[in-house]
């Protein structure tokens, strides 16, 4: 109210624009908050798609309005979320669209430990919710590494620190990836050095690691602070080769070392975990050598102890015959007497035998034997009559079951049947003979009916030479003699031949039948 | 025992396998003919050791790196 009675009072004031009067303000508060620290409380923090992230920082009474463009927003490291207590660096611009004026954030981080603490915590849990610091993952160190990466700042205490105890222990080939070990720089080199390494093959020009270490001296926590980042946390997981943290003192503890194969409290323990000690390795080899050679030794002496225990156990080859000496020797002392009792023994039995075989005894036999004879042969009479007798009952039980009136009567009828058979036969056997008489005389008429000498009667003759009948002019003339048969007689004549001698005289007339 | 040859081993390798060996001879129970066997393989794997440890030697270099952060060569350290 005091400026506008002022106003009225000072008439004369120039008159701004509202735009005029908005691009002055906007020129003081940039002018005068061009860079500031400010620290607050996060209020509602919202990121839209754009990328940039609008937030509120606030107090107990005031709130002022943030924003953090995108290319800001990628770059820092702190995630503002509501509730978290930060030290935002910026400045202040105003929107005079809106009558508003906000913070321009560059940078922000947590205010305080206990806010840092808590941020830790919070990405501990999510880390560790997703397996990272499982003890599974662990991987074991190698014995006695060819090749060691060390991840560090090239100079200062820490790399000198562990090549000293090395060098000590047992001297190896040494990579250091040189670092920035704190400061913004400082995660993401960290992250490209470890995934740098395992990138390496092994054998190539630059030699692949079998173990690295990540290393750096005490700090505060922000110094440490890189060592919590989760590239930095991701990386050591998810490293190929077995890594071993050493960051900062025995009591400061950062993410990495729950991701790494193994924690050691300082860059010296990392070292001294890193190689086993050369001189020990060394006397142990030599031990183990000694006792090779002693456990042979021993071994043999052992046998050779054992060899002369069981030959002292040996008995001599004399004392092993001793005793059976001896048993021949009393053996052969008594074979003569044992030879002369057998023969006298024999001969005892001999006559003891001998003296019981008399004529007395013989005879005794004897008689002992006929007697059995006779008793026999006195059984062997009646024994045949009883047989006999026996065999005779059985042949006449047999004979009057024989009955001669079947027998004949069977004969009868037999003879019965032969009569009727005779008287039949003869019947039959005459009957058959008239018959073959009838037909004989038929075919004795027939056969003169048919007889070639019944045609004699009618005229013809039959010529013969000799028995063959000439039935040819050629045949007759051959023929020495011929005869012809007439039907009361046969007359030679001379044959168409000269007649060698007189025609035979006729044969007789009753010659005539060839039958 | 292993395939690897004696002298192809790594330290670790030829360390434990003496030791077994070590162990077996030391026991006793072996026969003679094998102890003395063992025993060679137990020299020769001593031997391995002893090379191993003899060719300890230091060589520290720091790598370098283009403006990208890959690396591109070596550079020899001071052991100091």
């Amino acid at each position: 109210m005091d400026l506008i009675d002022d106003g009225q009072e000072a008439g004369n004031a120039p008159e701004f624009t509202v735009s005029e009067l908005s691009g002055a303000v906007k020129r003081t508060i940039e002018g005068e908050f061009g860079h500031v620290r400010v620290r607050g409380e996060v209020g509602r923090v919202s990121r839209p798609q754009s990328g940039h992230v609008y937030m509120d920082l606030k107090d107990d009474r005031a709130v002022i309005a943030g924003v953090m463009w995108k290319g800001m927003a990628a770059r820092v490291a702190t995630k503002p979320e509501e509730g978290m207590e930060v030290i935002a660096v910026g400045r202040l611009t105003t929107f005079p669209g809106q009558s508003k004026y906000q913070l321009i954030i560059e940078d922000i981080r947590p205010a305080g430990l206990g806010a840092l603490m808590a941020m830790l915590e919070k990405r501990k849990a999510a880390l560790t919710a997703e397996g990272l610091f499982d003890p599974a993952r662990k991987q074991p160190l190698p014995f006695l590494p060819e090749v060691i990466g060390v991840v560090t700042s090239p100079s200062g205490a820490v790399i000198r620190d562990i090549l000293h105890r090395l060098r000590d222990r047992f001297p190896r080939k040494v990579l250091i990836w040189p670092v920035a070990v704190q400061g913004d720089r400082c995660a993401p080199e960290v992250t490209r050095a470890i995934e740098g390494f395992n990138r390496l093959t092994p054998g190539g020009a630059l030699p692949r690691p079998d173990l690295l270490i990540v290393a750096r001296g005490g700090g505060s926590v922000e110094d440490l602070w890189g060592f919590n980042e989760e590239s930095v946390v991701r990386a050591a997981a998810a490293s190929q080769i077995p890594l071993i943290s050493a960051v900062g003192h025995e009591t400061d503890t950062t993410l990495i070392d729950f991701a790494s194969d193994r924690r050691a409290p300082t860059p010296t323990a990392a070292a001294e975990l890193a190689v086993p000690v050369r001189l020990e390795l060394a006397v142990w080899t030599e031990d183990q050598g000694a006792r090779l050679t002693r456990a042979l030794g021993q071994g043999i002496a052992l046998r050779g102890q054992r060899l002369a225990d069981l030959s002292r156990a040996l008995p001599r080859a004399d004392t092993l015959l001793d005793t059976p000496r001896q048993k021949l020797d009393i053996l052969a002392d008594k074979l003569p007497q044992a030879l002369s009792t057998g023969v006298q023994r024999r001969r005892l039995a001999l006559s003891d035998t001998a003296g019981s075989l008399r004529p007395a005894a013989l005879r005794r036999l004897i008689a002992g034997q006929s007697d059995t004879l006779g008793r026999l042969s006195a059984r062997l009479g009646p024994a045949l009559a009883r047989f006999a007798a026996q065999r005779r009952r059985d042949l006449d039980h047999r004979a009057a079951r024989l009955q001669p009136r079947r027998l004949k009567a069977e004969h009868e009828t037999a003879r019965r049947e032969l009569d009727r058979l005779s008287a039949r036969f003869t019947a039959a056997a005459q009957a058959q003979l008239a018959d073959w008489r009838r037909r004989i005389d038929t075919a004795d008429r027939l056969r003169e009916t048919l007889s070639y000498r019944a045609t004699l009667e009618r005229g013809y003759a039959v010529v013969r030479s000799g028995d063959q009948v000439v039935t040819s002019r050629s045949a007759a003339a051959d023929a020495m003699a011929l005869e012809i048969e007439f039907a009361d007689g046969r007359f030679a004549i001379g044959g168409g031949a000269k007649p060698a001698r007189k025609a035979k005289p006729a044969a007789p007339s009753d010659q005539g039948s060839l039958f | 025992m292993t395939d690897t040859p004696v002298d192809e081993m790594s330290f670790e390798e030829a360390m434990k396998e003496l030791d077994g060996v070590v162990q077996q001879l030391e026991r006793g129970d072996v026969a003679l003919e094998a102890s003395i066997a063992l025993y060679e393989r137990g020299a020769h794997l001593k031997k391995r050791c002893e090379t191993l440890l003899k060719s300890a030697e230091e060589k520290v270099a720091a790598i370098t790196t283009d403006a990208d952060g890959t690396p591109v060569g070596l550079k020899p350290v001071d052991g100091q």
